[in-house]
């Protein structure tokens, strides 16, 4: 279902949230170690996963987003002890209930990256903007219009449909 | 001074919020003294062309409950509209979608497969689905059309107060209409119910603990609940903290978790995912294959969190659901040959 | 739709006449010049809603980029900044600065990353530009929603512990008290003093350990400002910066402290007539009683008895001739743990290191062979206080004739420790020059590079080669004790390849010296969650900085000092226990620390009392009022986590800075506009 723009290739955007101690830390790493990533990933710095709200996930799909990437601290180092495990226990019924929304579990995406795992930010976004691009643009279906779908009344006298009395 | 004329109508509905209004009892009398109702299809013999016959804005207010999902609910919707001050989205299917809303489920298509054939209890030889337009020796006739989309009052038309609730609870309704008469209706847009959740009201609170913590969660057949203690607490999932109160617990007061009727409060834009962040953060185990375990003992998340809201959701509907192999309008259906079971 | 009815993520809030923002680009030079388009993202802030000005700058951290900022705030053009530049964890503490600087609440700020995020990691600069244009936006649609919020202070206690009493510790904490505070000091061995009480000789000096250590070891007994804790550990911290509430557990020896002196004579009369178990201080080398002092200058001068091996706690039957021999009457065999908890404005950690556990590495003979030693237990030996009273000798005493004394043991190895431990090369030339003295032996260091790097320490590498050390460069393969020819009978063979001459060399030797590399402590996890840091990868500390804030961590409030941080040398331990000594000072004499303003806080009217949020708090800041049935955040306790606000299920507790509105805006912002 991927989408031919004119060159060809579909660029999916990505929003990320990522915890303030590690995970956006270690995308800084990368910048400093001038690691080259797929540009794909919109950064959403918050104190800890565990602030991470579902309706942040949905808001971020309804706004346009292709996939969503929440990073935290790997569990049992969570700046805040248990914030991480918190965003985990949320992340799987969201997972759930997403695909029950017709989303394909590749577009969300939990991972644990330490404040020294640079590369793994790397390595994540780059496969994240591969797997959702062959997944291809999110098409969320907008809010019908009055008009749409509606018949037109065919001219008088021409037969749409015959029915035997 | 004549009595405020006011109007009941139904889109895509069950009936049961015409019923909440007689389940005023003796508090309806009340209400008909107040006002004048002049167009209430399931209960009084108005025609539309009574209404079409008012001025605008000569209803005091139109209480339409019911999601809209046909050209003819869209219509009426569009009328009331012009001829009422203030439009109350009366009930849950009319502020969130309700039950009709899990319909964004389903393509249009599988709808009318399923219901006109595919049901296990429906004969309907050789297939056949109601036709919009269709030419009989005796004319045109004409059906409304059954939209792709159920949507929420308010994407319809503009609405002036929402009263939650599946039905909305009798006290309710009864506050809604002497606040109109009383012109005392507060600033528009508002959802006409406590602005709390309903562990405020619930009886059993108390007995929630202040660290709890669930083991497993179970679907109400899997156990007796104890009538006295928090229905959370015992594992089931009970959707008070992040539902309206004003319902007096009724459900709850029947030994049965709240399945969020009431909607959520003005804080939150997404009511089931809101529900979901709660009650998933009450899991004890950090163990990622014991959260997935548990996590599947809800065994159908989008019902058990927006089983009102589907339509009000940021989602709206099922993705990939729409279109279908249908073009705009009508299905294609070949025209049936013969008339089993014949037309009403 | 459902369109909440307090206007979330719709309509800015307003403040003062409405929000207009000033929107900063940096240049950085060419960091972020380089790769992106800077004039674009400025025309394009400027078409964003509420946007009054939008300038670019070459460096907007430096002072005319500051008053850049300042300027507009003070003649009103704006009332709100973002600056679109490096990371936030590098200068939102700057910008927030220069917008108070400028007249206005320092929290009418957001930052977004153009360069760690955008112009440092994107190859394309028109997707860079791209990018950079979505990250303005998200923050200039996020800053219109901030909310006024004012600065607050916390006040910092006077008093500051310092946890591990090695020569870090020890230390930080004389400079501490001298400057007139009250410190803890800490220690979970039965002395302070930690690995350096251990040597004999210091590099490259040729110090004596003991007598540069002792004299400081015993003004820290003197102290009257540092109350020394030692058979202890911390239990439990809680509590926040600048008001910690520390628990110490004090593990008993059986033996009252202000009662002992020290004279050992219950050690002499002990009924085990010798040592029979395991001496850990000597490495294993020796054995002792179950009475023991770990050496003659240990500090507290205390006896310790050891549970698991007094016959008294073993079987009750033991004449108990210790106590018959203590004229203090000192002895106290009912003894239990006993805690303490105090509060302090700060905290240090010197909890030192580990060596490396050579025998991970068998191909060494480390546990095979006798006559295969790890430098520590060389240092312990070539110590006067130690087994042999200074005597290097081999297990059945004899001197040896040849030693090999091989570097980089679990260190420079991809199958045990990546890093290099910066102390090995110096220490196996001293040992090698220490072993020569002693016993006139031919001494071979085995080495991959020489690493001689501070002061004075390339001229030491000179002195030991002229004294005859023979240096063979090149990764020891193996030690063994087959002989492949006779002269390689009864001795242990040290293979190598000589990569100066290249070729394979086998040398035997009496003696191999591993020259062990530097490991976190075995226990690095639990102490870092206990204190609310984090660990790098291989375990050591994380500094704030590795640069610039060497000493602090992440954590406000709890320093680092010494090798607990990563691998140095003694003048390396001791600058970097002054520097966090010297922190810990300006912080208590400043006598505050700024909060943290991203606290939490529950809409009272709001909450409903669903409790969902009481137990979800790790730091029990979350209180329950059950007659009210509200919920309430101590905002000072509030670490600013967010966990309750996500999992609120009414809305009713919101995060400040990081409010459901705010967020929405910025997810909305970085996806409407590119």
């Amino acid at each position: 279902m991927s989408e031919q723009g004119p060159e060809g290739t579909f660029e999916p955007r990505i929003v990320a949230f990522f915890c303030n101690w590690c995970t956006y830390t270690a995308a800084d790493l990368a910048g400093i170690s001038r690691m080259q990533y797929a540009p794909n990933v919109r950064v959403i710095r918050l104190m800890c996963s565990g602030r991470v709200d579902p309706q942040f996930v949905l808001a971020a799909f309804r706004d346009g987003a292709d996939g969503v990437l929440i990073g935290g601290c790997h569990p049992g180092d969570c700046h805040y002890q248990e914030g991480n495990y918190n965003a985990l226990r949320r992340f799987e019924l969201l997972k759930r209930m997403l695909v029950g929304f017709g989303i394909e579990e590749e577009r969300v995406r939990l991972e644990w990256i330490s404040a020294s795992e640079g590369d793994r930010v790397q390595k994540v976004c780059n496969e994240m903007t591969e797997q959702v691009r062959a997944l291809g643009p999110l098409r969320l279906e907008t809010v019908q219009s009055v008009d749409e779908g509606r018949v037109a009344p065919a001219p008088a006298g021409e037969p749409v449909g015959q029915v035997t009395a | 001074m004549s009595k405020p004329k006011v109007a009941f109508y139904w889109c895509a509905s069950c009936g049961g919020c015409e019923e909440a209004v007689v389940d005023l009892n003796e508090v309806v009398l009340d209400v008909v003294e107040a006002v004048d109702i002049v167009f209430w299809p399931v209960a009084m013999d108005f025609k539309v062309s009574d209404v079409e016959a008012l001025a605008d804005g000569e209803l005091a207010a139109a209480f339409i409950n019911g999601a809209v999902r046909t050209s003819e609910q869209a219509e009426m919707a569009e009328l009331l509209r012009r001829k009422a001050g203030a439009i109350v989205a009366f009930g849950a299917c009319a502020w969130l979608g309700g039950i009709p809303g899990l319909a964004n489920l389903y393509s249009r298509e599988s709808i009318l497969e399923f219901v006109y054939g595919g049901s296990p209890s429906v004969q309907n030889g050789d297939g056949g689905v109601p036709q919009e337009l269709i030419d009989v020796p005796e004319g045109r006739m004409t059906l409304p059309h059954f939209d792709e989309d159920v949507r929420t009052l308010d994407e319809v038309i503009d609405v002036d107060y929402y009263l939650p609730g599946c039905p909305p609870p009798a006290g309710l309704i009864a506050q809604a209409v002497m606040a109109l008469v009383e012109g005392r209706l507060p600033e528009k847009g508002l959802v006409l119910a406590p602005d709390v959740a309903l562990c405020a009201e619930c009886p059993r609170a108390v007995t929630k603990p202040e660290d709890l913590k669930v083991a497993r969660f179970y679907r109400p057949y899997e156990i007796v609940a104890d009538p006295e203690t928090c229905l959370l607490a015992q594992g089931l999932v009970c959707l008070g903290p992040s539902t309206r109160s004003g319902c007096g617990a009724a459900c709850i007061a029947a030994n049965m978790p709240c399945t969020g009727c009431m909607g959520p409060t003005s804080r939150v834009i997404d009511h089931g995912a809101k529900a979901l962040a709660a009650i998933a953060s009450l899991i004890e185990t950090r163990e990622p294959g014991e959260i997935a375990a548990l996590s599947e003992q809800i065994v159908d998340p989008v019902g058990t969190f927006y089983r009102y809201s589907v339509p009000a959701s940021l989602l709206h509907r099922r993705v990939g659901t729409k279109g279908g192999t249908a073009t705009e309008g009508a299905v294609a259906h070949p025209a049936p040959t013969s008339t089993t079971g014949g037309e009403s | 739709m459902l369109e909440p009815e307090s206007g979330l993520s719709s309509q800015p809030i307003p403040s003062n006449g409405g929000p207009k923002i000033g929107v900063y680009v940096c240049h950085c030079g060419l960091n972020i010049a380089g790769k992106v388009d800077v004039a674009a993202v400025v025309e394009f802030a400027s078409t964003l809603p509420n946007v009054a000005v939008a300038r670019d700058y070459k460096f907007m951290c430096s002072d005319p980029g500051q008053e850049l900022i300042e300027k507009d705030l003070r003649e009103g053009l704006i009332n709100r900044v973002v600056v679109a530049s490096c990371s936030p964890l590098m200068h939102e503490a700057t910008f927030r600065r220069a917008t108070a600087e400028g007249g206005q609440s320092p929290f009418y700020f957001q930052m977004a990353s153009i360069r760690e995020h955008v112009s440092w990691v994107t190859a394309d600069g028109d997707d860079a530009t791209a990018k950079a244009k979505a990250l303005v936006a998200g923050a200039v649609r996020r800053v219109a929603l901030h909310e006024y919020l004012e600065p607050r202070k916390a006040e910092v206690r006077s008093d500051v512990m310092v946890v591990g009493a090695g020569i870090a510790g020890i230390h930080a904490a004389l400079t501490m008290a001298d400057a007139g505070k009250h410190v803890y000091l800490v220690e979970r061995e039965s002395t302070i003093g930690g690995h350096m009480a251990k040597f004999d000789k210091t590099f490259p000096t040729l110090d004596c350990a003991a007598c540069i250590l002792t004299p400081k070891m015993s003004a820290v007994r003197s102290h009257p400002n540092i109350t020394l804790w030692t058979y202890s550990d911390v239990m439990g911290v809680e509590g926040f910066t600048g008001d910690f509430t520390v628990r110490v557990r004090h593990r008993p020896r059986y033996v009252k402290e202000d009662l002992c002196t020290g004279c050992l004579e219950c050690i002499e009369r002990c009924i085990h007539k010798q040592g029979k178990f395991e001496d850990e201080w000597n490495e294993g080398l020796s054995k002792r009683k179950p009475i023991y002092i770990p050496f003659p200058q240990a500090t507290p001068a205390v006896v310790v008895v050891d549970p698991e091996t007094c016959i008294w706690f073993k079987t009750g039957k033991c004449p108990q001739t210790c106590i018959e021999a203590c004229e203090r009457d000192a002895f106290d065999f009912e003894q239990t743990e006993t805690f303490d908890e105090v509060k302090v404005g700060a905290l240090i950690l010197s909890t030192g290191f580990k060596t490396f556990d050579a025998s991970k590495m068998p191909e060494y003979g480390y546990g095979l062979y006798p006559n295969v030693y790890t430098s520590l237990e060389v240092e312990r030996l070539l110590n006067a206080a130690g087994p042999t009273s200074g005597e290097v000798v081999l297990r059945d005493g004899s001197k040896p004739k040849v030693v090999g004394i091989i570097h980089c043991v679990g260190s420079r190895d991809a199958k045990h420790n990546l890093w290099c431990s910066k102390v090995c090369c110096m220490y196996s030339l001293k040992l090698a020059h220490m072993v020569k003295e002693r016993t006139g032996a031919e001494v071979y260091n085995f080495y991959i590079d020489m690493r001689t790097p501070g002061k004075g320490y390339e001229e030491f590498y000179d002195k030991i080669l002229k004294e005859g050390v023979h240096m063979v460069r090149g990764r020891v393969a193996g030690v063994t004790d087959e002989a492949a020819s006779p002269e390689e009978e009864g001795h242990l063979v040290i293979r190598a390849e000589d990569t100066l001459i290249g070729s394979v060399r086998r040398i035997p030797v009496d003696m191999a010296i591993l020259a062990v590399g530097l490991e976190p402590q075995p226990d690095h996890q639990d102490v870092r969650r206990l204190f609310n840091i984090s660990c790098g990868g291989e375990g050591w500390f994380t500094e704030r900085h590795p640069k610039l804030a060497p000493v602090s961590t992440f954590t406000d409030g709890v320093f680092l000092a010494g090798t607990c941080q990563g691998p140095k040398d003694i003048p390396d331990t001791v600058a970097q226990a002054g520097a966090a000594a010297a922190e810990v000072l300006a912080m208590v004499d400043r006598g505050f620390v700024m909060l943290e303003a991203n606290t939490a806080h529950i809409d009272d009217e709001a909450c409903s009392g669903c409790k969902t949020c009481v137990g979800l708090c790790p730091f029990s800041a979350i209180s329950f009022d059950e007659e009210r049935k509200k919920a309430s955040v101590n905002e000072v306790v509030c670490k600013g986590c967010g966990v309750c606000v996500a999992a609120c299920p009414s809305g009713a507790a919101q995060q400040h800075l990081f409010t459901d509105a705010e967020i929405f805006s910025e997810i909305e912002g970085v996806l409407a506009y590119v």
